[in-house]
This record gives structure tokens, C-alpha cells and sequence, in this order.
């Protein structure tokens, strides 16, 4: 319990919506977690070499684009693969409340749908972090 | 405008209201400490003529359809007819959107806008690997003339006016356009309609750019060129607000930075050797509406006047059609909310009337449903019918810029000309709009004001009714719209039947051409022109530019 939480916030898909992106990376921040952001257009691929190089405790995945079925899981996927699978997943973003029981299905820890204060981000991150 | 002598007695009677109201909230403090615009803008409890001392009315205002054009660009505004009800629309394949937009025409609707699925807007076949899940998911997918014959089948383009939201591929997509109408047999003079070619706000706050900052303002000056002598009622550009108010922005941002990037284009243009008065007619605006229906008006209106200072001032343009700002609206995404969205639809109604109030030329209102996924058919009506009643019941577009001459008005209207004409100057100081976003600087301004924002809200500063406050125990939506997952298949298999049924010598030669002419000086449109009319796809265009101009790479800053 030594070093700051640290996590990677990560922009799948195309889409270019990147305000709650930037906005949660802020406040995880603020709330003394180390904060990485990968910008746009990343894909599944990408995500999880950036996980396993920054050496996160969580992927918190923000996609508005409606492809959120085929790439959060893949990511999940991935890091399973890659025996990373001790990592936190999360997601945000424009994401109808009928997909998400399918999204956790597939191991993304939990959905935060808009108008989720950071807060409840923030304390979710806390109370689920799987400790190396 | 004001008597001195009667300016100073107003002034003293404002002083002595203020040491009264001041007393008063001493026994019974208000509501709030301080009160705060949308933007966060301090407002005051009153205002007079004190706070618009130097008003003008000839200067500031003048008549509607003059210059500054502040009071609005046309004479008699909506009395000879009504701002363009156009519903942004598109989604799946081009046939399901071909349906909806002739359903918004049944409707009333008077113009189409078309929304493209994100591997359209950055240039990528449905087949590309990175358009996976993404096809047809947030508007329609395009890959080549056939896709865009479908769309368009039955509706005549002489007809219609048409808006496209499209800007890196801009280009392609406008080709595309122009190709369908020769096969109905409508020439390109004829057509009517607007691209958003706006790529500065890509990189600021949309995200769908493809070729970095050089090649890309080349792209659109040379739309600007090829459709002043080949399509001139087409609106070559939209310069977007509407983005960077989505991403965070305040009000004043909203004017100064997207004013900021005008600046650049026409710079762009000028450097090109176009004349400022044979291009400038054609440049159109895109705004966004939030709730704050006085600050909206007023930054509306600043808008208009600084543009028309800038066009006359610094760029020396003679036509008055260079002058006038005229935008396009929409309401406020970010506004709407996934609890009780019921309540959105007295949003969008808030947003209407700034948006009408503020002298807009066209408007598309967000349905109820937006915050939870793409508007069902019911819901899109009941956005339409929202404009509807503003334009035939409420009585506001039946004067010219009623709000004109409230002290808060004025003086709100002239404190957001002000602060946007500073971010210019800033912006100038750096260099001008490509600068500042390669340096960061506009992007890290909006994140700022979206970060106080968000925190505002948490802190129960700024409250939103049924969000933070107001809350009910709610069951999860139901009967939003589904976009078939099938729709990526059926788009991979159209693709490879064209690719089979075309003659590929061709494509390849006309794709060759336009490669040898990307290193050149030459104006690209006839050769895109001509990759399209053989049915090179969007990709394949966008695939060849890519080689010759290589890609934009993002500054990722918190």
C-alpha cells in the first residue's frame, strides 16, 4: 500500500469525445492516484501494452462511439492473455444500461453512465483494487 | 447614445440602489454568495445604463441586415421565413437513413444532416480493421458513390439543402455528393447545401482528424476554391463552436477560439491567392445552445459583431456578404441528462428559443434520449415539434432581435466580445489558431473550465434538476434504438462486391493521378472528382492522401 494507486485512463474506439476522459483523469488524479491518458483512437492492443509497460493497477476505459461490445471485452480478453488479468477494469461513457450486464459477463468490474459523480469513481477504484 | 448629465444621475441613483441592496442582504442574504452564468460569469443584481456607458447605437447595433449585423443578418429575420429545421440524422446502412430522412421531410423538416459512422469520418472502409464495432454506429456508413446513390435515392438535390458533418474526408464526401446529383441530373451550380470541413476543431476538441495541420488546411482551400467557380450556393465550411462548447468551453471561449480558427482559414485562403470577398461570402458558423438563454443570446450576437469587425478591419473585405456571420445551432449535448430525460425536452426548448431569441439561420434540436443512446424515431419527432412551437406559437420570431436593448443584454453581449477578442489576441500572440493548438494552449483552456465545471456540480454549486438534485428512484430506459450489429457484415460484403464489379484499372489509374497531384501544387477536387466517379472507395481516396501526407499525431495533455 506503499505507492499511489496508479491508472490508466484509455480512450478505445473512434470517437473523439474525450471531455469525461480528461475530466475523470483529473479528478482520479486530485484524489492522489497516478494518472496516465493515452489520448485517442487506442486500440485493444495498444491498451493493454500501455497497461503492462506502465505497470497500472487500473484500465479505466471511456468510449461514447457504441462499440463498447466488441472492444471493453477484448481488452479484458487481451490482458487475460497476457496474464494481466490482476488489473481493474472499468469503462464510462454513453453506454445503454442493457449492455452492461453483458460487460461484466466479460469482466469489466463496473459502467459508470453519465452524470456518475467522480467521486463514486474514485471510492469504486478504492474499495475493488486488486493489490499486487 | 445616453445624455451625460443624465448617464451621471443614473449612475448615483445605481449607486444608491446598490448601498440599498446591499443593507437588504444584510438582513436576508440571497439564494447564493454570488451568482453565475452557464459559464460562470458573475452576474449582477441589475443593470442599467451605468453599466453600458458607451453605448452606441448605430456603432454597437445598427439595423438587422447591416453592418455589425449584430441585431442579425437578415432584414425582416423569420417574419419572411423561418430559421432551416434541420434534424442531424443518419445511422446503420444507407438505406435505413434514406428512410429516415424521408420521414424528417414528411415531418417538416426542411433540410437534411447527415451524420456519418466514425470510420467514415476518418476515412476508413467499413472493412478496415479499426472500424470494427464501429460501423453505422453513430451515423451512416459510407464507403463509395454506390453507398451515397442509396442515400440519396428519391430525394431530388436540387430540391434539398444539405448539410454534411464531415471534415477530414470533406473532400471525398462533397465529391460524392456532387457525383450523385450528375446522375440525377442536377448540375453542381445547383446544388445547396454545407460541409463542416472545420478540421481546427478537430484537433481541438472533435477528434476526427486524419492528415496533419499543412495538408489538411491545403484540403480545404482548395474546397473554397473549386466551389466558388463550380458550386457557389455551397457553404464550403461551418466553423464549429458547437465542439468546444461540448468538450467544456464557456460561452466566451466558444466565440474566441472558434472565431480564432476563422481567422486562420481565411489567412489560409489569402496566403492560397483567393480573394477575401470571393470566398468569405461562403463561410458559415456552427453554434452550440446551453440553458442560460441571456448569455446564449448575448454570445450570439457578440459573435456576430466581432466577426463582421474582423472581416472588415483586419482582412479589408468589401462585400457585406463577407461580414455577416451567419450559423447554424445546435443544442447543447452535454446538457442533457441520462436521469428522468423526460426533463430534456424542456431543455431543448430553453435552448430553442436562445438559439431563435439569438438570430440563428438554422437549427437541429437534441432529442430527449441522447444522454442514453441515438434517438428513437418518437423521440427525434418530439425535437422537431419543439422547434415548431417556438417558430409558430411562441411569438419570438415574429420581431427582429427582440432582446436588443436590455442593459443586461448589452452589456453581456459587449463583456463576451471582449473577453473573446482577448483569447484572440492571445492566439494572435502565439501565432494564430494552428499554433496554439499545436502548443496546447486552447485545449488545456477548455479542460480547465470543463474540470471547475464538473467540480461545481459535485460540490452542489451548480445544480442540474434531476441529476443533483431532484432525484427519483428510476427504472432503466426502455424502447431506445438499437443499431443492428449485422450492419458491419453487410457493409463488408457490399464493399467486396463493388471492389469485384468495378473496373479496378480504372480506379487504379484515377487513385495514381490523385497521388501525383497530392505532391503538387494542384487544386485536388478534380482528381478526387474523378477517383470517385470510377468508384475508388473513401478509403482508398483517404489511403492514398495518407501516403503522400501522413497522419495528425495528437498532443495528449491533462
Amino acid at each position: 500500500m506503499d505507492r499511489p494507486i496508479r491508472v490508466l485512463v484509455a480512450k478505445p474506439g473512434l470517437d473523439g469525445h474525450d471531455r469525461g476522459a480528461k475530466v475523470i483523469a483529473r479528478a482520479l488524479r486530485d484524489a492522489g492516484m497516478e494518472v496516465i491518458y493515452t489520448g485517442l483512437r487506442q486500440t485493444p492492443e495498444q491498451i493493454v501494452n500501455a497497461t503492462i509497460q506502465e505497470d497500472v493497477d487500473v484500465v479505466a476505459m471511456s468510449i461514447l462511439s457504441g462499440a463498447h461490445n466488441t472492444l471493453l471485452p477484448k481488452v479484458v480478453e487481451l490482458l487475460k492473455a497476457e496474464k494481466a488479468d490482476d488489473v481493474l477494469v472499468i469503462g464510462g461513457g454513453v453506454i445503454p444500461d442493457d449492455d452492461i450486464p453483458f460487460l461484466k459477463e466479460k469482466g469489466i468490474a463496473e459502467i459508470f453512465t453519465p452524470g456518475t459523480p467522480t467521486s463514486v469513481t474514485i471510492d469504486f477504484i478504492r474499495a475493488n483494487i486488486k493489490r499486487k | 447614445m445616453f445624455d451625460k448629465e443624465k448617464l451621471g444621475q443614473i449612475k448615483e441613483s445605481a449607486e444608491a440602489f446598490q448601498a440599498k441592496h446591499q443593507k437588504s442582504i444584510e438582513k436576508r442574504p440571497e439564494r447564493k454568495q454570488t451568482f453565475e452564468t452557464g459559464s460562470g460569469a458573475e452576474v449582477n443584481v441589475l443593470y442599467t445604463p451605468a453599466d453600458i456607458p458607451e453605448f452606441d447605437y448605430m456603432e454597437d447595433l445598427g439595423m438587422p441586415g447591416s453592418y455589425p449585423y449584430t441585431r442579425g443578418v437578415q432584414t425582416n429575420m423569420y417574419r419572411g421565413r423561418f430559421w432551416t429545421m434541420r434534424m442531424y440524422a443518419g445511422f446503420a446502412t444507407a438505406e435505413e437513413s434514406n428512410k429516415r430522412y424521408k420521414y424528417l421531410i414528411e415531418q417538416g423538416s426542411m433540410g437534411l444532416s447527415v451524420a456519418f459512422d466514425l470510420p467514415t469520418q476518418i476515412g476508413y472502409d467499413s472493412d478496415h480493421a479499426l472500424a470494427e464495432g464501429e460501423v453505422g454506429k453513430v451515423g451512416v456508413a459510407i464507403d463509395s458513390l454506390a453507398d451515397m446513390e442509396i442515400l440519396f435515392d428519391g430525394i431530388p438535390l436540387d430540391k434539398v439543402s444539405t448539410s454534411m458533418t464531415i471534415n477530414a474526408p470533406a473532400s471525398v464526401l462533397l465529391a460524392m455528393y456532387i457525383a450523385v446529383a450528375e446522375k440525377q441530373g442536377v448540375s453542381s451550380d445547383q446544388l445547396r447545401g454545407t460541409i463542416q470541413n472545420d478540421i481546427l476543431k478537430e484537433y481541438i476538441a472533435r477528434g476526427t482528424y486524419i492528415f496533419p495541420t499543412e495538408p489538411s488546411m491545403r484540403l480545404i482551400t482548395n474546397i473554397f476554391e473549386y466551389c466558388s467557380k463550380h458550386v457557389p450556393q455551397w457553404n464550403t465550411i461551418s466553423i464549429s463552436g458547437y465542439h468546444i462548447r461540448e468538450a467544456g468551453s464557456t460561452a466566451a471561449q466558444e466565440v474566441g477560439f472558434t472565431l480564432a480558427d476563422g481567422i486562420a482559414y481565411v489567412d489560409a485562403a489569402i496566403k492560397a491567392g483567393l480573394d477575401v470577398d470571393v470566398f468569405a461570402p461562403r463561410l458559415s458558423f456552427f453554434f452550440n445552445a446551453h440553458n442560460d438563454i441571456l448569455e446564449e443570446v448575448a454570445k450570439y450576437r457578440a459573435a456576430r459583431r466581432l466577426w463582421a469587425r474582423i472581416m472588415k478591419e483586419r482582412f479589408g473585405a468589401k462585400d457585406p456578404k463577407s461580414m455577416a456571420l451567419k450559423f447554424h445551432t445546435q443544442t447543447g449535448g452535454s446538457t442533457l441528462t441520462a436521469q428522468q430525460p423526460e426533463n430534456n425536452i424542456v431543455r431543448v426548448a430553453i435552448q430553442t428559443l436562445a438559439a431563435v431569441l439569438g438570430g440563428t439561420q438554422s437549427l437541429h434540436t437534441n432529442s430527449k434520449d441522447e444522454a442514453l443512446a441515438l434517438p428513437t424515431e418518437d423521440s427525434v419527432r418530439v425535437a422537431l415539434r419543439t422547434q415548431q412551437i417556438v417558430a409558430y406559437e411562441s411569438g419570438a420570431a415574429d420581431t427582429v432581435d427582440p432582446l436588443a436593448g436590455s442593459y443586461y443584454i448589452e452589456a453581456k453581449t459587449n463583456q463576451i466580445e471582449k473577453e473573446a477578442m482577448e483569447y484572440i489576441k492571445k492566439i494572435d500572440e502565439i501565432g494564430g489558431a494552428p499554433k496554439a493548438i499545436d502548443a496546447g494552449y486552447i485545449q488545456q483552456e477548455i479542460m480547465d473550465a470543463a474540470y471547475n465545471y464538473q467540480k461545481d456540480i459535485e460540490a452542489g454549486k451548480r445544480i442540474i434538476v434531476g441529476m443533483n438534485k431532484f432525484q427519483i428512484k428510476e427504472e432503466a430506459p426502455k424502447g431506445l434504438l438499437k443499431v443492428d450489429p449485422s450492419v458491419g457484415e453487410l457493409q463488408k460484403n457490399k464493399l467486396a462486391e463493388l471492389r469485384a464489379k468495378r473496373d479496378n484499372a480504372l480506379v487504379q489509374s484515377k487513385l495514381e493521378a490523385l497521388k501525383a497531384a497530392c505532391s503538387t501544387d494542384a487544386n485536388l477536387m478534380p482528381f478526387i472528382l474523378d477517383a470517385v466517379r470510377a468508384y475508388a472507395t473513401l478509403g482508398e481516396i483517404c489511403g492514398v492522401m495518407r501516403e503522400v501526407f501522413g497522419e495528425y499525431q495528437q498532443s495528449v495533455q491533462l
